[in-house]
């Protein structure tokens, strides 16, 4: 298939509904859902009828701001978000005033103005589909420009010029090591072998964190569109989904996407009828935050325990049973596609010097707006506390952001002014993470918060090497005599010691980043902290 | 050429038990095949028990010593029965801010009962999650696979009440 073939069938799928000119969308993802969007959307569906008429009921992927579901956009077909009349909070029984609505003036009572900064700060990429095509539907997809970067990779590009395009682009992984992903990929498709992997973590372990969750919900072709064009230039044909149990919905909406790309030929022997053949499974998790380290991750697929192994050697030369392997995570796969339509260059010329790009955040905890967003690499912390997420409900003021789960670190007001990129947010003793984002206000006890984070490295711990499994207990211990206030001198100078440790000496990502947030608290809460020792 | 090892009759005649056979079909019968079909086994009975393990270790050709490693490492597998209504509290860092210790407290002052627990009637399981990625509707609960946001101690006990 040539991409003029591909372009014909979008405009035949768009074609097909020229009569339908207004569009109802209700946001479907799990948050809304949650919130009640179904006997919204079915309410709705009721009156607009079969759908034959020029308006069109339909439900859609996340549209980003969670703590305003269900959310209901009412716009012209083949408008995004921004120009959309948007509803927040709707009940079934607003269903009728929306309809209305369609073709008259808007329901004011149930506006959500897309022009606050929460949605016009925004710049999406890897969210560009969501909130606006069905995640059901492959013919919302390909009507987008679904496919179109697989197929002008597969017709017009060599695999070399796909690594290229890659590497130029600067992306970096987006799960929180921030690896320049051309370079891990060139390093795959070098590695000989017969047999290759490429594979997908969606096994969004940090707490705080559900961007891929909404990403695999509301655009899962993109995922699949990102992975084949990942197999072709490094030469796989077979990859692997590793998903969270915990995400069902998202495991669904992946297995019918799975199920139509088949159905059309984009996906398994001979995509889009060329030489190209892949398949992709999907492998459910069992409720391990280890198996996001990739090797784990590897060891849980292969049907064994998640637990880590040293590396080298990298899954890049021996990975999932022992052949090269390409692991990646959601949002770096959902940035693929782009990539390769507009180019790696266009890519580049987003972000900062050296993360390239947009990144998505999870916004939540004591903040007012929360849910997703997704800005370009450099934006402060102050426009994403204070602009996009609307500043701390109820009057009281701002104290900490947590980045990076359990891996990562408590930022202070102080450091509000920081551009976030993966370099910045290191210099504060903190890290990208995955992109969840906890806002806590003046309430929050940050001894309380770093033994909270050592209690959940401490049971998610795997057990294999000492300093992880014994430290985590000693310094959670610690942490928890500090919190009641019986804590000494001496117990502080240890847990200090122990975090160097533990640090230096565990096996894996879990355990050399476990002191983290105690560090962190240390850096920029002693004051706090030391409050809290017996006789101060 | 080796035989293909003959697999164990199903340990009863429940119906259930040919959803864990197509799992383990549908992967050849594979040894990479254990966490599929535990979650298979977990989704048709709730939980494992010994007999399905040592069906689950037999069939898979895999000692049961590993499927029992497997089992337990992983914490979505349960070894013991559920109630008939299960309460698993979030406890992800956004719920614990917004106060999931107070929901977990709640429900020991009314059922008596702590994390991983079933009430003596059997009736309800309360249990936590690390996070069920429903972050921005902090603090969050999931009941009987539904998702319910936005929470207070009160109206997830009026909840749970309401259950049958």
């Amino acid at each position: 298939m040539h991409p003029e073939d591909l372009a014909e069938k979008a405009a035949q799928f768009r074609a097909e509904e020229a009569a339908i000119k207004r569009e109802v969308r209700v946001c479907m993802a799990a948050s809304c859902q949650s919130s009640g969007a179904q006997p919204v959307l079915t309410a709705l569906t009721e009156i607009c009828g079969d759908g034959k008429g020029m308006c069109h009921v339909k439900g859609v992927g996340c549209m980003g701001l969670c703590s305003a579901g269900p959310l209901v956009a009412v716009a012209d077909k083949d408008c995004d978000l921004a120009d959309s009349v948007l509803y927040r909070d709707v009940t079934p029984a607003d269903a009728p005033d929306i309809m209305q609505s369609v073709c008259g003036a808007p329901v004011e009572r149930l506006r959500c103005s897309t022009e606050q900064p929460f949605f016009a700060r925004q710049q999406r990429i890897v969210l560009e589909n969501c909130g606006l095509i069905d995640p059901d539907s492959f013919k919302d997809y390909v009507a987008v420009g679904g496919y179109s970067a697989l197929v002008k990779a597969l017709s017009e590009m060599t695999s070399t010029e796909v690594l290229r395009e890659v590497t130029t682009s600067g992306l970096r992984g987006r799960g929180g090591g921030g690896y320049p992903t051309g370079l891990k990929w060139s390093t795959v498709a070098k590695t000989p072998g017969a047999q290759k992997y490429v594979i997908c973590n969606a096994d969004e372990g940090d707490p705080g964190a559900f961007m891929d969750r909404a990403v695999l919900e509301s655009d899962p072709h993109r995922i699949l569109e990102g992975m084949m064009i990942a197999g072709y230039a490094i030469g796989a044909n077979k990859g692997y989904v590793y998903v969270r149990a915990e995400y069902p919905l998202a495991v669904e909406r992946l297995q019918t996407a799975i199920r139509k790309a088949k159905g059309a030929g984009f996906l398994g022997h001979r995509v889009a009828d060329t030489q190209f053949s892949f398949e992709v499974e999907i492998r459910l998790g069992a409720g391990a935050f280890v198996c996001g380290e990739e090797t784990a991750l590897m060891a849980s697929i292969e049907g064994l325990r998640g637990q880590p192994r040293p590396r080298p050697p990298y899954p890049a030369e021996a990975g999932l049973w022992g052949c090269p392997t390409l692991i990646n995570n959601v949002e770096t796969f959902a940035n693929i596609a782009p990539i390769i339509r507009n180019g790696g260059a266009w890519f580049a010329g987003i972000g900062t010097e050296k993360s390239k790009g947009t990144k998505v955040f999870a916004l939540a905890g004591k903040i007012n707006n929360t849910g997703l967003i997704e800005v370009p690499m450099g934006t402060s912390l102050r426009d994403i506390i204070e602009q996009i997420g609307g500043g701390i409900p109820d009057g009281r003021a701002f104290k900490a952001v947590q980045t990076g789960g359990p891996s990562g670190g408590c930022i202070p007001a102080a450091h509000l002014d920081i551009g976030v990129d993966y370099d910045s947010l290191k210099t504060l003793g903190t890290m990208m993470g995955s992109g969840g984002m906890i806002v806590m206000d003046d309430s929050a006890c940050m001894v309380d918060v770093a033994r909270y984070f050592m209690e959940f490295c401490m049971t998610e711990s795997c057990g294999k090497c000492i300093p992880c499994r014994a430290g985590t207990q000693q310094m959670h211990g610690l942490l928890d005599t500090i919190a009641k206030g019986e804590g000494t001198r001496a117990d502080l100078a240890l847990l200090a010691h122990l975090c160097e440790v533990v640090q230096a000496t565990s096996l894996c990502g879990l355990g050399q980043s476990a002191p983290n947030p105690v560090l962190s608290t240390l850096r920029y809460f002693r004051e706090e902290v030391e409050a809290k020792l017996v006789g101060e | 050429m080796q035989q293909p090892q003959p697999k164990p009759p199903s340990p009863s005649e429940d119906k259930r038990w040919k959803l864990v056979n197509a799992t383990m079909r549908r992967h050849g019968y594979a040894a990479h095949a254990l966490i599929e079909t535990l979650h298979s086994v977990q989704e048709a009975f709730g939980f494992l028990d010994e007999i399905a393990l040592r069906f689950v270790a037999e069939s898979l050709d895999v000692p049961l010593s590993k499927v029992y490693g497997v089992a337990t490492f992983y914490h979505i597998f349960m070894l013991k029965p559920k109630g008939r209504h299960t309460c698993v509290v979030c406890t992800g860092t956004a719920c614990y801010i917004k106060g999931a210790d107070a929901l977990l407290a709640g429900i020991h002052t009314r059922y008596d009962i702590n994390t991983g627990d079933t009430t003596a009637d059997a009736r309800l399981s309360v249990l936590t999650a690390r996070c069920v990625g429903a972050c921005g509707l902090a603090p969050a609960v999931v009941v009987d696979g539904d998702v319910f946001g936005k929470l207070t101690t009160d109206s997830l006990i009026t909840k749970l009440e309401a259950l049958d």
